[in-house]
């Protein structure tokens, strides 16, 4: 019981680490990114990739994949957010729903249907556990995962409320044009701001392969954990996405026991549940909103 | 410190004909009121000078480069600064927060949150305070204290004086006095006539969108800038 | 014409009236299909009826009360799944079909509440969510066999070439009723209101439309549609596996058919649908690189023509041919004021 509830909550850190860029662009840009999920898959096979072929650990991998990542976002805010979103809100969505179906059939197109993994890349990390008090051991990988979450939301913290490229994020998602009159260049920010959500997807993608498996069409469904998680805790909130990512993980877990689909209907049915309850109870909505 | 100019400029706002062929020079040093009834055109101009509306014909020059092309942030950096109407804070970042964005095109030069504060002393409590539970006497010192962080040689003010208190406004332009004196050039917005007339060396009139009246201060009547402000006397000109 | 002001409000020109006429005429000349064409093409007309069917029921949703799913799946799915499980309490196969609909249709009411307070990417997503949660909870039911799936074996009860002419008179008539229903909604005081929420949803609501209501009606008659639309597709395919109904790729169709014809536009959609049953005929064989081609073209069409083929037709020649709004004819008050001017 004990066991399987820290499992649940270590398993949250990862929910919360792939929320953490999709809650970090809503509330910065106002977009909800539909390719999240295939990006992250993506920098998951790039590391795939420079293991397998050249080599190269995924951790030294990181050092290039994360760049590209940066890249990959600063492209596509200038080249298709930036773009879409003046033809209107909804114009994104469908933008980057149209670049979710590239990425995931490229991937497949180049690497098939065989799911892969990271793990085989990276040691003894994929079996190491310490051991708790009690007899209870938990995998060292997993503790890795929710720390880099927790080091990744409040670095996304301080960077907004300390910095100054911080705050003309800030500025700039509050209103753009008077940010463009304190000198602002809003396009850039906004491409800055999306070249960050991208690194905390590569880290995501990182983490997804050195965990789990994936496949070419896993992006869709990395997509909907990182939106559940982000949604149970509240979008916008960064702690709130930690705790989001531990409620749905938990729900999982505790699905996971009663039967084998129960892992997913679960999740899938705390985040509606958590949806009614916003509704209904207005009092909860109060204090979304206060938050 | 630096002159605008204004080259037979069009603004529209969709269908609307704001600004019509206006011209209109401002010398270094200079203070202009810009006066004229609501819907004459004066906000749109001075947002057309921060980049913030684009042109449809005509040039706006500073220190005689043609800067129309060049986007709004960038000329913050090239030192003009607009107080916007209606403050437009960040209402969610604090005093400090909003004014150090002032600075983010990194223009050097005397001002610091510091100097702010001690130009404008209603704001030193409220320092950490979020701009939207300001009063408007502060929120409007704010405004213009984030303006001036950017260091500007040219400083756009769009009626400050709205919706505060009189005592708040004596306070307000009492602050800005020592400013209008150091050789900034500015260009004001002002719905009180006789203020207007009092701070600014030289007085334009604007009426539907054409400069009806323009002069220095001294050698202006009251009377002929209401008239000119209302239309009465389409045929009053420039004196100068 | 008015007397005082010299403008016409109109809503009827030759071009609509022609237009409408036509596609009464090749509604009409459909229903012979079966007496004339082999089965192969009466499968495929069959297929394009779907495609109709599901675009202008995501047009419906996403142009005309601005909800995008990505998870209208959900309605596909469980149409084709009640067909299933209705026709083996031992309904009769094609009863079951519409009998299908009329409960996701039902199911899609109580469930409009929570999703219709989130927002643009948020209602997006959820829908998504919806879906695979749906999709989860079929595979529970002991008929379906997990992944595997099951048949719509009462069907085989029928003769082939009668079940294949039932079959397209069937799906016929579905889109036929689906779109006429779709064209006397958006004329009547709901359409009025739909296209003021589309213009701008506060202005509406500031005048007494009652958006959400709005969006309800909207929101479960494109579910009820849906569910039409995967029960035919049940029906001519015979087999339900659920992943192939509550498959995403699904919402990549539907966006790409009402994209590139034109979102928001009656006519685009069903343009859309056509094309994109061109182009899967042709392509459909390419696999992965036809799904690739078909992001790409939406992606593009986002960014470069995001009103569609239609609405790009429709802006520059202001051709209208199935008249759901009112035009306001002030051409001659244009050329009055010029004249004097």
């Amino acid at each position: 019981m004990i066991n399987s509830l820290i499992q649940g909550i270590l398993l949250g850190g990862y929910y919360a680490l792939i929320a953490s860029g999709l809650s970090f662009m809503f509330s910065v840009m106002r977009i909800i990114n539909l390719a999240h999920g295939s990006l992250a898959v993506l920098a998951g096979y790039l590391l795939f990739v420079l293991a397998q072929r050249f080599g190269i650990s995924p951790f030294y991998g990181l050092l290039i994949v994360l760049p590209v990542m940066a890249a990959i976002g600063f492209l596509l805010q200038r080249f298709v957010l930036d773009r879409s979103l003046r033809a209107g809100p909804l114009v994104p969505i469908l933008a980057t729903f149209g670049l979710a179906i590239v990425v995931d059939n490229l991937l497949f197109q180049q690497f098939g249907a065989d799911t892969r993994s990271l793990a085989p890349y990276i040691g003894t990390l994929s079996y190491d556990s310490f051991e708790l008090p009690g007899g209870i051991y938990v995998g060292a990988l997993a503790v890795y995962i929710f720390v880099t979450a927790v080091v990744v939301l409040g670095g996304l913290q301080l960077l907004l409320s300390f910095t100054a490229i911080g705050r003309a994020i800030r500025a700039t998602a509050e209103d753009p044009e008077t940010a463009g009159l304190v000198g602002i260049d809003s396009r850039l920010v906004n491409a800055v701001a999306a070249a960050i959500a991208l690194v905390t997807v590569g880290l995501a993608g990182a983490a997804l392969g050195m965990r789990a498996t994936f496949d070419a069409y896993a992006g869709g469904t990395q997509l909907l954990f990182a939106f559940e998680a982000a949604v149970i805790g509240g979008a916008g909130s960064v702690w709130g996405t930690l705790i989001g990512g531990i409620v749905l993980a938990l729900a999982q877990s505790f699905g996971a026991q009663i039967s084998p689909l129960g892992f997913l209907i679960a999740g899938h049915a705390v985040f509606l549940i958590v949806l009614f309850a916003r509704i209904f109870l207005p009092r909860l909505i109060l204090m979304r909103r206060r938050a | 410190m630096s002159t605008i100019a204004v080259e037979n400029v069009n603004l529209h706002h969709g269908l609307l004909h704001a600004v019509r062929d206006l011209s209109l020079s401002v010398a270094s040093g200079e203070v202009v009121a810009l006066v004229g009834a609501n819907g004459a055109g004066k906000t749109t101009l001075l947002r057309a000078i921060a980049g913030a509306h684009r042109p449809t014909s005509g040039k706006i020059l500073l220190d005689g480069a043609d800067i129309t092309a060049v986007p709004g942030h960038q000329r913050v950096g090239r030192g003009i600064a607009l107080v916007p109407e209606g403050r437009r804070l960040f209402a969610q970042m604090t005093v400090e927060e909003n004014l150090l964005l002032g600075r983010m095109a990194g223009r050097p030069g005397p001002w610091t949150v510091d100097k702010v504060l001690e130009t404008f002393p209603n704001l030193v409590a409220r320092r950490t305070a979020r701009a939207a539970t300001l009063s408007g006497g502060e929120q409007q010192a704010t405004a213009i204290g984030r303006a001036l962080m950017s260091n500007p040689s040219v400083l756009l003010l769009d009626e400050v004086s709205l919706g505060l208190s009189p005592i708040a406004v004596d306070r307000v332009y009492e602050s800005l006095g020592a400013l209008m004196r150091s050789g900034t050039t500015i260009i004001l917005v002002e719905q009180d006539l006789s203020r207007a007339m009092r701070v600014a060396g030289r007085v334009i009139c604007m009426l539907e969108g054409r400069v009806a009246l323009e002069g220095p201060t001294a050698s202006l009547e009251r009377e002929r800038v209401t008239q000119a402000y209302f239309g009465l006397g389409h045929q009053a000109r420039a004196l100068a | 014409m008015n007397a005082g002001l010299d403008f016409r409000v109109e809503r009827w020109t030759l071009a609509s009236r022609s237009a409408v006429a036509g596609v009464v005429a090749i509604a009409l000349a459909l229903i012979a299909g079966p007496f004339v064409l082999g089965p192969g093409a009466m499968d495929r007309l069959t297929i394009l009826f779907v495609y109709v069917i599901l675009a202008a029921m995501w047009n419906a949703l996403a142009g005309y009360a601005g909800l995008v799913s990505v998870g209208q799946q959900v309605f596909l799915g469980l149409g084709a799944y009640f067909t299933i499980r209705l026709a083996d309490w031992g309904l009769n196969p094609f009863v079951s079909m519409v009998a299908a609909a009329a409960i996701v249709g039902i199911i899609a009411v109580p469930l409009s509440f929570p999703m219709l307070r989130l927002k643009n990417g948020e209602f997006a997503i959820g829908m998504w969510v919806l879906a695979e949660l749906a999709h989860l909870l079929v595979n529970l039911d002991q008929l379906v066999k997990g992944e595997t799936g099951t048949s719509l074996i009462s069907l085989n009860a029928f003769d082939a070439p009668l079940r294949r002419a039932t079959i397209y008179w069937l799906a016929l008539a579905a889109m036929v009723a689906l779109l006429g229903a779709l064209f006397v909604l958006l004329r009547s005081r709901v359409g009025a209101a739909i296209q003021a929420i589309r213009d701008n949803e506060e202005a509406a609501a500031s005048v007494g439309v009652r958006v959400l209501t709005t969006k309800r009606m909207i929101f479960v008659f494109a579910a009820f549609g849906a569910a039409m639309a995967g029960a035919l597709w049940l029906a001519t395919a015979l087999t339900f596996q659920p992943k192939a109904y509550f498959s995403v790729n699904w919402t990549a169709y539907m966006i790409f058919m009402v994209l590139v014809g034109g979102i928001g536009t009656f006519e685009g959609a069903i343009l859309g649908a056509v094309l994109f049953f061109l182009i899967e005929t042709w392509f459909g064989a390419a696999g992965v690189w036809y799904l690739i081609g078909l992001g790409a073209t939406a992606l593009l069409f986002a960014l470069v023509l995001p009103k569609g083929i239609w609405g790009a037709i429709e802006s520059r020649t202001g051709l209208r041919l199935l008249p759901v709004g009112y035009r306001l004819d002030i051409r001659s008050l244009l050329t009055k004021k010029n004249g004097t001017t």
